[in-house]
C-alpha cells in the first residue's frame, strides 16, 4: 500500500493564507484550515461565505490568488492521482450512455486501488439502479451516484459539498448513516453545509465560515451554543432596553422602532426574568436563530473592505 | 494504462449513440454506390470509380473525426470537465481517447466503403489500399484536432450542424465531391481533405504524397494545435 512520504505531518489538510476573489469579489479571504487525519468536519456558513471556493481550492479545482495548500504532504492534484481523495461536488452528472455499474467500473478503472463497484454502490444505495442508463437518473438518484463515484476511489478523505441538497428528509438520513459508516474506518471526512443540524449531528468540528473568513471553529456543541441561541421579540417602547441587557439569559439587545429583539443564550431564563421584571412587554415571540442572523451578529463588528 | 480503460468505455458510449453518427457511415456509401459505380471517365488520371470511393472514404472519415471531438461538448454540458479533474485521468488522455473515438468511426467507414467498392469492381491491389489508408489517418490527424476545438467552443445541440456544415465544406473544396481544376484545385491543395482525397489516385498510380501534401498537414496540425489548447484554455482556464 500507498504511505504520505510526509510522514512527519500528520495533517489530511492545510490550507495557509488562502485568498481568492472572483472579479471585484473576494470569495475567500486569507483563510487557514488545518484538518488532522480521521476528523469529520463540517464548513459551515451561509451561501456565499466562501464554502464551495475553500473546497474547489482544496480540491485544486480553483487556483487560489494567495496561500499554499497541502493534501497528505502534496498538491491536490498530486493527491488526486494517488487515489486519496474522493469528492462529491455540488454540479456535474454522470457521463451518458453508459450503466450506472459501467460508469462506475469505468471510474474504478481510473485508480489505483480502488473499491469494488458493488461496494461503492452499497454505500451510495444505488443497487437497484445498477443497469440502469445515467441518463435516466432522477436528481436523486443521480446525486447518489455520485456519492458512489466519490467513494470508489476508496478515499483517505472525502470532500462532500453540500450532498444532501436536493434530498428528502428520509434520504438524508440514510445518507448521512452511511456516511457515518464510512468514515469510522479512520478515514477524514469535510463536507460544506447550511443546515446546522447536519453540522451538528455528523461532525466532530464545525468550522464557520462568513464573507470569506473563518469565524469561529470548534466542537460542534460550542458552536451550536454560540449560533444556535433562540432570540425574544416583544414590543416595548423605549427607556428600559438596559434593564432588557441585564436580564439573565440575555446577550444582546437591539432596537427597531417598539419593537425590541433579545439575542439569548438561555432563552427560558430570559422569558421568565422578562414577564417577571419587565411586565409592559407585550407580543412576546420565542424563535429559534436564523443561522444567517447569527453569522451577522458573529462578523457586524468587522469592517467590509471594498 | 488507466487511459485504457477509459477508451474502451468511451468506444461503447459511442456504439451506443448510433443515431449520431449512423448518417456520417451511410451518406458517403450511397453516394459511392450512386455516382461512384456510373460515373465515367478518368479523375486524376484514375477511372472515376477508384477517385471515387478514396474521395467517400475522405469525406466519411472527415465527419467521423470531426464528430469525435465534438462529442466533448455533450461531455462538458453535463459538467465532466470539472468531474475529469478529480480522477487520476489525465486531460490529455482524456483528449486522446475522444480522437481514438473519432478514428474508429473512421476506420469503419473505410472498411465499409472499400467493400462496397470491392463488390462493385474496384481492384486496386492490397498495397496501394493499405498506402491509402495509412495516409488517410495521417491526414486526418489535424481534422481531430480542429474537432476537439469545436468539442470546447459549441453546445451540444450546435454540434450537428457545425460538424455536417464543416465537414461538407471542407470536403468540397477539398474535392472529395467532384475533381478540381484550376483555380479552385490550387485553394484545394492548402487543405488536408484534399491530399486524403489524392492519396488514392497517387497510390494507385504508385507515387507518393508530394512534399507539399505533408507541408500542408504538418502545418494544419500545428495550426489545429494552437487552435485547440486555446479553445481548450477558453473554456476550462478560468478557474
Amino acid at each position: 500500500m500507498t504511505t504520505p512520504t510526509h510522514v512527519a505531518n500528520p495533517d489530511t489538510v492545510e490550507m495557509r493564507g488562502v485568498s481568492r476573489r472572483f472579479g471585484d469579489i473576494p470569495a475567500v479571504r486569507g483563510t487557514d484550515l488545518t484538518i488532522p487525519a480521521g476528523q469529520t468536519v463540517a464548513l459551515l456558513g451561509p451561501n456565499g461565505a466562501g464554502k464551495s471556493t475553500m473546497i474547489d481550492i482544496l480540491l485544486g479545482l480553483t487556483r487560489p490568488d494567495a496561500g499554499t495548500v497541502r493534501v497528505f504532504g502534496h498538491v491536490p492534484s498530486e493527491a488526486i492521482r494517488r487515489g486519496w481523495v474522493g469528492a462529491m461536488l455540488q454540479s456535474g452528472t454522470p457521463l451518458h450512455d453508459l450503466s450506472v455499474r459501467e460508469y462506475l467500473t469505468m471510474l474504478a478503472g481510473l485508480y489505483p486501488h480502488p473499491l469494488s463497484v458493488e461496494r461503492a454502490m452499497d454505500i451510495a444505495g444505488v443497487a437497484a439502479l445498477a443497469d440502469r442508463r445515467t441518463q435516466r437518473l432522477s436528481g436523486g438518484e443521480s446525486q447518489r451516484v455520485r456519492c458512489a463515484a466519490a467513494v470508489i476511489c476508496d478515499p483517505r478523505l472525502l470532500v462532500l459539498d453540500e450532498p444532501t441538497v436536493a434530498m428528502d428528509v428520509e434520504s438524508r438520513r440514510a445518507f448521512w448513516d452511511a456516511m457515518r459508516a464510512f468514515a469510522a474506518q479512520g478515514r477524514t471526512v469535510l463536507f460544506a453545509t447550511h443546515y446546522l443540524e447536519e453540522a451538528d449531528a455528523f461532525a466532530d468540528r464545525v468550522v464557520l465560515m462568513a464573507r470569506g473568513r473563518v469565524v469561529a471553529d470548534g466542537p460542534a456543541t460550542q458552536i451550536k451554543a454560540r449560533v444556535g441561541g433562540r432570540t425574544l421579540r416583544f414590543t416595548l417602547p423605549p427607556g428600559r432596553d438596559a434593564d432588557v441587557a441585564s436580564l439573565p439569559g440575555v446577550t444582546a439587545v437591539t432596537r427597531h422602532g417598539d419593537a425590541l429583539t433579545a439575542t439569548c443564550a438561555d432563552s427560558d431564563a430570559a422569558v421568565r426574568a422578562l414577564v417577571a421584571r419587565v411586565p409592559e412587554a407585550r407580543d412576546i415571540e420565542i424563535s429559534g436563530a436564523r443561522l444567517e442572523d447569527a453569522f451577522i451578529e458573529l462578523t457586524t463588528n468587522e469592517e467590509v473592505p471594498a | 494504462m488507466n487511459s485504457v480503460a477509459f477508451t474502451r468505455y468511451e468506444l461503447l458510449r459511442l456504439v451506443r449513440n448510433r443515431r449520431a453518427f449512423i448518417f456520417s457511415l451511410i451518406f458517403p456509401l450511397i453516394l459511392f454506390l450512386v455516382i461512384g459505380t456510373s460515373a465515367k471517365g478518368d479523375a486524376y488520371g484514375v477511372p472515376y470509380k477508384e477517385y471515387y470511393m478514396v474521395a467517400m472514404i475522405a469525406f466519411g472519415a472527415t465527419m467521423a473525426v470531426l464528430s469525435g471531438g465534438a462529442r466533448i461538448a455533450t461531455d462538458r454540458a453535463a459538467g465532466w470537465m470539472r468531474a475529469l479533474r478529480l480522477t487520476p485521468l489525465s486531460v490529455g488522455a482524456y483528449l486522446r481517447a475522444k480522437m481514438a473515438s473519432g478514428l474508429f468511426l473512421a476506420l469503419i467507414s473505410v472498411v465499409l466503403i472499400s467493400a462496397a467498392g470491392l463488390a462493385t469492381g474496384v481492384r486496386m491491389g492490397w498495397g496501394p489500399w493499405l498506402e491509402t489508408v495509412a495516409l488517410v489517418v495521417v491526414g486526418l490527424l489535424p481534422l481531430g484536432l480542429v474537432g476537439i476545438t469545436l468539442g470546447h467552443l459549441g453546445t451540444p445541440e450546435s454540434m450537428g450542424p457545425i460538424v455536417g456544415g464543416l465537414s461538407a465544406l471542407l470536403s468540397m473544396l477539398g474535392g472529395s465531391w467532384f475533381p478540381l481544376s484550376g483555380t479552385l484545385e490550387s485553394v484545394g491543395k492548402l487543405l488536408p481533405t484534399y491530399w486524403i482525397t489524392r492519396a488514392g489516385p497517387l497510390a494507385i498510380q504508385g507515387h507518393a504524397w508530394p512534399g507539399t501534401a505533408w507541408v500542408v498537414v504538418v502545418a494544419w496540425t500545428a495550426g489545429a494545435a494552437v487552435l485547440a489548447a486555446w479553445a481548450y484554455r477558453r473554456s476550462e482556464g478560468r478557474r
